[in-house]
Formats: structure tokens, C-alpha cells, sequence
């Protein structure tokens, strides 16, 4: 592996992300799958890089799940788009930043397609006009938030009380990367290193610490898929695919996974849960799995956030034994406490994979 | 285990990182004039078999090449060596001797 | 004494040079780089005798017999009409004033580093087809690790007749050049196992067809119709190859120690920078625009200017030294009349 060679193609794949002044929209998804993920971001950037992040109660879906389900037309998706562009153009923000990959591959797509054909730009404006009263600009830019977090991933670094290296071993720890398919295979121009060789979630691990692991099978999709997942009879297909990017990666012996879509952490974490309990195959040292994480879970831990505030107990494969290669310290008391103090009880434990 | 009311789906891809070519080893020591085939799909389409089974001389001569000879088992033995692909071929594979080589690997042993 | 301007000293302004300056002509060869013999002097051998590339270029720079005045080193800097001649100023400030141009400016190979997928100059067991050539010419056909493969895989059509790089042509040569190598391969390593992926086997020329059986029948060279989709490091920095068998409907994979990229050929640079100086229009594929596509392909629309070689489109190596005498003969029969 030459490094230089991806350097030259990172070059190429740059893209401009404000510092500052964003329009926020959340996830329909990931506040029950990773539930401290985004509080996270917006903690990091209002009170550590003290940011400006406006978010509003009245944003809605984008409608990818439904579009991309077969389910909901893509004027209607236009539509609901435009409200939301239109929320951020009345609370005077020009800058958009989603938290959800297919949020942003929709964008990306629906601002691409305006472009080439005005008169469904002028459809839009006017089908949203006629049903709510409101106007709305296009962004100047849209970011997804990885961007945003690696933007400031140094001012994170220099903050940072862990770093991702094993402290056993004073070696960085061995991170597989896996970006979401729709944050830049539609447009690879979009995304923060191209769709080949992506950098948005490399960068981040290489200023905290870590190193990346790059394997044979690093593109392909999780699995996640939407209808190959939502109908049960097709769900064996969507596993098929997790379990060709473990046997593709198992090789490399990585520490952990980071991701920037709601659905491939989902998938990749809770896909390891179902491996191990119907082919009894585990792929992480010692019977247990691979750890998975946003990255804003990441950004947490290395700024020494408490690993249950992260919602890291949530997860399917267990955190602690990664915590404790980092060196972070964890109440294995309070893990199933929540932010109340009240008890959420305890999870059934899997029977063929190392729990916590 | 658990049943959750799904399997992991197999996967379609030819591995060729798995060898498996001993069938096809042996075809081209029998038969040299197997490695020339240029994959034309003359002798499929004059096939008498071929326009009403699933026999395809030309995919089983290439699924045999990569190694995929489990799915040639049930339907090699349905030429009826007429020589019509072999009087066809424009490279002059002795296709009745291919069949017949790779009817006897394929059966080995099951036809008493 | 009439004089031409032959700007590019690959084989095709080799061939002209010396036919031009036989007639009696004064012909300056204008070079860019210090050596003559373009790409041919990069090839080890060549397709279909396995003929030593060296052998042919000595045999057209020994017909040359230093007649003409090679220019190495140069650049056309300027370049314009001066009444019936043309002046061109080359880099160092040389000034030529010469009666006839004759542009045989060649081809550029395509960078592979565009086609991100395959991860030429990321993995270090992914090499080009000029790249083998050289370890052909230096006896030292190894891995990375020093190791020679055991299983190896050409890739047709890398950067041709792919709109996705902006090239819809086809490179002609690259085909046989496969061919060849996969040949050579397998001359020295019998046990290597080899894999040619290819879109279409365009075996156009003599002796190609004959070529591509022996690869069969006496090789195993083992040909698979598909495009590769893209390329992947393992751990033992192997080259991981995702592809379809569209003869068998079916996806493939495979795993290789080295991985060779056919390269394909693209209007060169040097030719796009004198397109505005003279006059002269590319056509949609890069290449240089003929004044007939089949009976003035020598002819561009600039009087006293010619093409021959690969400027006009991708050839073979005879195709380019015919193209080189053919417009060396109308080149004559201009200045004569």
C-alpha cells in the first residue's frame, strides 16, 4: 500500500465545509439506534468549539426511507425537501448540515437535479408555495455532519484527553473505516475523498490516533439496503452482505469499526449478534465481536465524555474491552442507569458471542 | 442456535481462489481441444438437445473450465451425440469426446 | 532544397524522416525528449512474431542514416504561416523556416492512476502494461516482494472504450498486446497461472488469431469475458479482482500477485498545444481531424501541414510506419509540384 498514491487522490476530492453557522436537521433513525449520537455533535460544536448549530422542532423526515422503499414519489420528496430548505432559509442560515447519509445522498441528488432541470425547480417552489405559504432558498452548502466533525477534527485532537492506541501496546489502534453508500458513490464529488478511496472518516481516525485498515471488500455496502431489510423473506440477504465485508476484513484483525450512516453502524453491530448466534462465528479476539461506532461516538471518547453518556450500552457487541485498550474509564454499575439515575434493566446476553 | 426466521443467502460469485479444476484437468489431458474453445455458442444453438433441456455444451465446457461441475452432473448425460456441434464448430473441438469424457468423470463410480 | 519540419521522433517520424530526406529533402526531426524512438523504445518485444522492439527501431534509424538533422530536446515554442513557409520557434530559441510540417506527435498512454478503482500507484502489485514491458526488457518479472507470481491477470481496455475516463475508442493494440504478454508470461513460468479479463477480443490483424490460439492451446492462458470492476489489497498484498463472467451470468472473484493494466492510448499533449498554433481540429476521440477519413487521411485542413501515425487515431506498429511512407510520398508530391 502506497499512501502517496491515495494523498494525490484525496486532492482531488476536496470540498468546501463552513466553519461555522449551520442549519442542523437530525435523523429519523439513528436518536433510538446510537440515541447520544447527535446530542453528542451538537454538544461537541456548541460548548467545545463553541459553534453556531440552529435546529428547529418543525424539520421533518426527508422522506429517504419511504423514497427509497418504493413507497413515496420523488415530487413529493422535492416537496418536503423544499419545507425543510424553507425552515432554514426563515431562521436566516444558509449552511445545511444533516445528520442522516441518506438525507444527504437525496439532497445531493434533488440539488443535482434541479440544477439540470429548472422547471421541476419552479414545480417544487410552486407545490410548496400553494400547500404551506413558504419560500425557500437552495443551501449554499450542504455538508453531511461528518463533514463538519472533520472539519474541526484537529481542534477535537487537540482537546482530546484518549487517543485511539492501544495502551498496552503504544500501537494506534487498527480502525476499519466505512463510509455510507449515499454519501458519495451517487457523487463522489460530494463526499470527502471520493467514493474509492474515501477521507471524511480516515481523517478523523488518523488526528485521533488511529490507523485504518484498508480491506479487499471496504466498499461494499453494508447490507442495510431499506426494502432488502424491511421484508423479512429478504433480510438473509441483506446479512449476506455484512458477512462478506467480515470475512473480508477478519484478516486484518481490526480493533473497531467507524461509520457515518445510520444504517451500516445498525447493521454491521447488530448483523455480528446474528452470525455468532446462528453459524457461531465470532470476529473479534476472544469470542468477541468487532465494536461499532458513530463518529460521534468516537469524537466522545476520545474527549473523555463518559462512555454511558455516549450511549456506547446500547450497543450489541460489547465496548469494554475497547475502553480498556484506550485506557478509558467506565462505572460498570451505572452502565444500565439512565441520565435520571433510573434502573433500564439489563439485556438478555448472547449466548455465542462475548458479553459484557 | 437461534432461528430468526432467515438464513444468510449463499453466495452466486465463481470463486476462483477455491481450486477446483481436477474435472477439468482431466478434460484437457483427454482432450486437448477443449482449451480452444472461443466460447462462439455455435454448438449450443445447433443443439438438438439444447432447444428443449438446459443442456448448453458451450456453458458446460466454460462452468467445467471455472470449476462450477456440481450443476453439470444432472445434465451431461442429456446429448444424444448426435455430432451435429461437432460437424458445427468452427475451431473443431471433438465435442462428442468432450461429453463423453466428461459423462464418465461426472458418473464415475454411480452407473453400475 | 525544400525543407519539412517532422515534429515528433517516434517511429512514424523516424520513417518519414528518412524517406523524405532519400527524396533529397532537408528534414529536421524535432524531439522533446533526448532520445528517439517514442514508445516502441519502451517495448521489449512485439506482437505477433515476439520480434525484439530494439531490432526494428535500429533497422529505421540505420534507413535514417543521420540524413536528417535531429532536434533533441525541443519543443515548438511558436509556430505560424510566413508567406507559402512556416516559422516555428523551438524551445532555446531555434528558429526553422521550413516549407512543409509534418505532424507524427504520436499518442500519450493513459495515466491509470484515473481509473481509482483498480488502485494503480496504491497497490503495489498493480502495474501497467509498460510497466511489464520493462521488467521484460530488465529480466525481472517479480512481485513486489521480489517473488515471481503464480497467478497473474491482464486487464483489457484499461482507459479505453470507457466514457467514464471520456474515452469511447478503442486502443487496438492492447488486445494483442495481452495476448503476447500472457505468452511471455507463461514462457517464463510455466506454472504461473494466467487470466486475461476482456470486453472483446479484437484479434483484427494477420497473425493475431493465431496468436490467441496458441495462448489457448498451448498455454492455458485462461480468457474471461468481463470487465473489471474493481481491485482490492489483502492482507498478504495479494490483488483482490471483482469481476462478472458474462459468459456464465455469474459474478466472479479472484485473487492475483500481480495485476497488469493495459493502458490505452490518448491524444497526446504535445499535439493539443498545436492545435490553436496551426490551425488544426481533434476530432471527438482527442486525435487529430483528417481532411477525408479514407482518402486524405494524411491531409489535415491546413495546406502544407500532414499527419502520419497515431496522431490521427490509435495503430498497430505496420500501420503506423505505412501511414509514415504514405504521407512521406505526399509530402514529396506536394513540394515537387
Amino acid at each position: 500500500m502506497r499512501i502517496e498514491g491515495k494523498e494525490q487522490i484525496w486532492k482531488e476530492y476536496q470540498k468546501e465545509i463552513p466553519n461555522d453557522d449551520f442549519f442542523y436537521v437530525r435523523s429519523c433513525i439513528r436518536q433510538n439506534l446510537f440515541p447520544a449520537s447527535e446530542v453528542i455533535f451538537l454538544k461537541i460544536l456548541r460548548e467545545e468549539l463553541s459553534k453556531t448549530i440552529y435546529e428547529t422542532p418543525h424539520h421533518t423526515t426527508c422522506g429517504g426511507i419511504g423514497y427509497h422503499s418504493d413507497i413515496v414519489p420523488i415530487e413529493t420528496v422535492m416537496t418536503i425537501i423544499a419545507r425543510q430548505f424553507a425552515l432554514m432559509t426563515e431562521a436566516g442560515f444558509e449552511n445545511y448540515a444533516c445528520s442522516c447519509i441518506t438525507s444527504f445522498g437525496l439532497y445531493s441528488e434533488i440539488i443535482e437535479t434541479w440544477n439540470h432541470f429548472p422547471e421541476l425547480l419552479e414545480k417544487t417552489r410552486k407545490s410548496l408555495k400553494e400547500a404551506t405559504g413558504r419560500e425557500f432558498n437552495i443551501p449554499k452548502h450542504l455538508a453531511h455532519a461528518s463533514d463538519v466533525i472533520y472539519k474541526v477534527r484537529n481542534e477535537i485532537a487537540e482537546k482530546a484527553k484518549y487517543k485511539l492506541i492501544n495502551k498496552h501496546t503504544g500501537k494506534p489502534l487498527k480502525v476499519v473505516e466505512h463510509i455510507g453508500c449515499h454519501y458519495s458513490k451517487m457523487f463522489p464529488n460530494k463526499g470527502i475523498g471520493g467514493a474509492e478511496y474515501p477521507y471524511v472518516l480516515t481523517g478523523m481516525v488518523e488526528a485521533w490516533g488511529g490507523e485504518i485498515v484498508d480491506y479487499p471488500e471496504r466498499r461494499h455496502c453494508c447490507g442495510f439496503g431499506f426494502r432488502q431489510y424491511l421484508v423479512q423473506a429478504n433480510r438473509g440477504y441483506s446479512l449476506a452482505n455484512t458477512h462478506k465485508k467480515f470475512e473480508s476484513m477478519e484478516p486484518f484483525e481490526p480493533d473497531m469499526i467507524i461509520t457515518n450512516c445510520p444504517g451500516c453502524p445498525f447493521f454491521l453491530d447488530r448483523w455480528q449478534y446474528v452470525i455468532a448466534e446462528t453459524e457461531g462465528k465470532c470476529y473479534g479476539a476472544k469470542g468477541q465481536g468487532i465494536p461499532v461506532f458513530t463518529y460521534e461516538e468516537v469524537a466522545g471518547m476520545v474527549l473523555g465524555y463518559d462512555p454511558w453518556d455516549l450511549g456506547l450500552q446500547v450497543h450489541q457487541i460489547a465496548v469494554e474491552p475497547l475502553l480498556d485498550k484506550i485506557g478509558i474509564p467506565y462505572n460498570p454499575e451505572t452502565k444500565y442507569q439512565g441520565l435520571n439515575g433510573k434502573d433500564l434493566g439489563k439485556p438478555e446476553l448472547p449466548k455465542n458471542i462475548c458479553s459484557c | 442456535m437461534i432461528n430468526f426466521g432467515y438464513k444468510r443467502n449463499e453466495s452466486a460469485t465463481l470463486d476462483l481462489d477455491v481450486d477446483n479444476s481436477e474435472l477439468y484437468k482431466k478434460l484437457l489431458k483427454e482432450e486437448p481441444s477443449a482449451a480452444t474453445c472461443i466460447s462462439c455458442g455455435t454448438c449450443a444453438s445447433t443443439c438438438s438437445t439444447g432447444q428443449f433441456t438446459d443442456f448448453n455444451l458451450r456453458k458446460i465446457m466454460l462452468l467445467c473450465k471455472r470449476g462450477d461441475t456440481q450443476s453439470l452432473e444432472p445434465i451431461i448425460n442429456r446429448c444424444m451425440l448426435c455430432g451435429k456441434c461437432q460437424f458445427a464448430c468452427p475451431k473443431g473441438l471433438n465435442t462428442r469426446h468432450i461429453v463423453l469424457i466428461l459423462n464418465k468423470h461426472l458418473h464415475a463410480g454411480k452407473i453400475s | 532544397m525544400k525543407s519539412i519540419a517532422i515534429i515528433g521522433a517516434g517511429i512514424a517520424g523516424i520513417e518519414a524522416a528518412s524517406r523524405l530526406s532519400k527524396q533529397g529533402h532537408k528534414v529536421y526531426l524535432i524531439e522533446k525528449n533526448p532520445e528517439i524512438g517514442g514508445h516502441v523504445a519502451q517495448w521489449d518485444r512485439l506482437f505477433p512474431s515476439q520480434e525484439e522492439a530494439e531490432i526494428v527501431l535500429n533497422d529505421l534509424i540505420k534507413n535514417l542514416n543521420n540524413r536528417a538533422e535531429v532536434l533533441f530536446n525541443s519543443e515548438v515554442q511558436h509556430c505560424g504561416k510566413k508567406d507559402r513557409q512556416f516559422e516555428i520557434i523551438l524551445t532555446g530559441n531555434k528558429n526553422l523556416l521550413v516549407d512543409v510540417i509534418l505532424v507524427t506527435t504520436g499518442f500519450d498512454t493513459f495515466r491509470a492512476q484515473r481509473k481509482e478503482e483498480y488502485g494503480y500507484g496504491i497497490y503495489e502489485n498493480v502495474i501497467t502494461s509498460t510497466d511489464l514491458e520493462q521488467m521484460f526488457k530488465k529480466h525481472n518479472v517479480v512481485c513486489k516482494n521480489g517473488n515471481p507470481p503464480k497467478r497473474l491477470a491482464f486487464v483489457h481496455c484499461v482507459g479505453s472504450r470507457d466514457e467514464k475516463v471520456g474515452n469511447r475508442h478503442c486502443s487496438k493494440v492492447c488486445c494483442a498486446t495481452a495476448v503476447k504478454q500472457a505468452c511471455e508470461i507463461k514462457e517464463l513460468y510455466p506454472d504461473c497461472e494466467v487470466f486475461n479479463l476482456y470486453m472483446d477480443l479484437r484479434m483484427f490483424d494477420r497473425h493475431f488469431e493465431d496468436m490467441y490460439h496458441e495462448a489457448q492451446s498451448k498455454y492455458y492462458v485462461n480468457f474471461i469475458r468481463g470487465r473489471l470492476s474493481e481491485a482490492g489489497e489483502n492482507k498478504d498484498h495479494q490483488v483482490v479482482l471483482k469481476t462478472e463472467d458474462t459468459l456464465a451470468g455469474k459474478p466472479l472473484k479472484l485473487t492475483v500477485d500481480l495485476l497488469v493494466l493495459m493502458t490505452g492510448m490518448e491524444a497526446c499533449d504535445t499535439q493539443k498545444t498545436l492545435n490553436t498554433k496551426l490551425g488544426l481540429r481533434s476530432d471527438t476521440d482527442g486525435f487529430l481531424s483528417t481532411k477525408d477519413v479514407f482518402t486524405q487521411n494524411n491531409f489535415s485542413n491546413t495546406d502544407g501541414v500532414f499527419f502520419a501515425g497515431t496522431c490521427t487515431g490509435p495503430k498497430t506498429i505496420p500501420e503506423t510506419l505505412a501511414d509514415a511512407r504514405a504521407a512521406a510520398s505526399l509530402v514529396n508530391a506536394y513540394l515537387m509540384s
